[in-house]
């Protein structure tokens, strides 16, 4: 059975990376399209962190079924599915953390969201 | 606190952060070792590397890594209830979060605040955890805490009409469940 010329758990993959390219791409544009630093947060740390989910889920099922394929002899299968885990499982931490940090740091410059109806933050800020 | 439970709390925390490191070393050099022998997947250069790294690493942070001393960590409990959360409320929120942003930004069509919820949680790991989820979930930001009283600032991306008014915005609002899940798994 295939579907495109593909066996259907390639064809999963190639879907992954699709919507990983779309939500990259859709990150990138929010970026560039809303009005200021806390928007553009938004932007580049969802969607990045989601595209990019996608982009390792690829990554590791096709190095699992090549290391399945291969008996369990193909350890460069192997490797590449446990470090794209253990990249993701990082990400997944230190993507928010950073945005946090730079919008905290931006609060703290005095930078302000633009078209904010309420800043709860700058009401107690010394 | 008497000597004898001090140095047993501080050999735990040594023996727990060991652990921890060897077996995230185990998982860095899978698939070193020649496949079919006793070991399989990990060669023994390899493995007394890591229970020397291990060692040393244990030494040198147990008191980053068990800052609270509790270990309450340790139970498995959590870590399950981590794995539940991170597949049913948090991957489907997350999703949801990527369509709203993905609407928002070939519409245009936003309504910005930083608003402040209450989080009820005491420690600093369920806060992260917290703080953490409702950045990657939909439409909000934090943008800082409050170290005291552990309230959160968070940038709204479309905040609800009316929550502009109140000095707490409701959190089921901005957050849905995240910070009961945030007390089961690190309070």
């Amino acid at each position: 059975m295939s579907i495109l010329g593909l066996s259907p758990l390639m064809f999963l993959f190639y879907l992954f990376l699709l919507v990983a390219i779309v939500f990259n791409g859709l990150g990138m544009i929010g970026l560039l399209r809303f009005p200021d630093v806390y928007t553009r947060l938004h932007a580049a740390t969802k969607c990045t962190t989601f595209g990019s989910i996608f982009l390792a889920l690829a990554v590791i099922g096709y190095g699992l079924i090549n290391w399945v394929r291969s008996d369990f002899a193909d350890t460069t299968a192997l490797t590449f599915m446990v470090h794209t885990f253990l990249a993701l499982a990082a990400l997944l931490l230190t993507n928010p953390t950073g945005a946090h940090a730079l919008a905290r740091a931006s609060h703290r410059a005095g930078v302000e969201p633009v078209m904010a109806v309420v800043d709860r933050l700058k009401e107690v800020k010394k | 606190m008497s000597l004898e439970t001090k140095g047993g709390m501080r050999m735990k925390a040594f023996a727990a952060t060991a652990v921890v490191s060897f077996l995230l070393y185990l998982l860095l050099t899978a698939g070193s070792g020649d496949v079919g022998l006793v070991i399989g997947l990990w060669s023994v250069e390899e493995i007394a590397a890591g229970a020397v790294i291990a060692l040393i690493v244990g030494v040198a942070t147990r008191k980053m890594f068990c800052s609270s001393g509790d270990m309450r960590m340790a139970n498995p409990v959590r870590w399950f209830t981590f794995l539940v959360y991170l597949i049913y409320p948090f991957f489907f929120s997350m999703a949801k979060a990527n369509l709203d942003v993905a609407y928002r930004v070939i519409t245009g069509k936003i309504r910005p605040g930083i608003v402040k919820i209450e989080s009820g949680l005491e420690k600093d790991l369920a806060v992260l955890t917290l703080a953490n989820s409702i950045t990657l979930t939909p439409g909000t930001l934090t943008v800082d805490v409050d170290e005291e009283t552990n309230d959160l600032y968070v940038h709204w991306i479309n905040v609800a009409l009316g929550e502009e008014e109140k000095e707490y915005a409701d959190a089921s609002k901005v957050c849905g469940s995240f910070p009961k899940w945030a007390r089961r798994i690190a309070e």
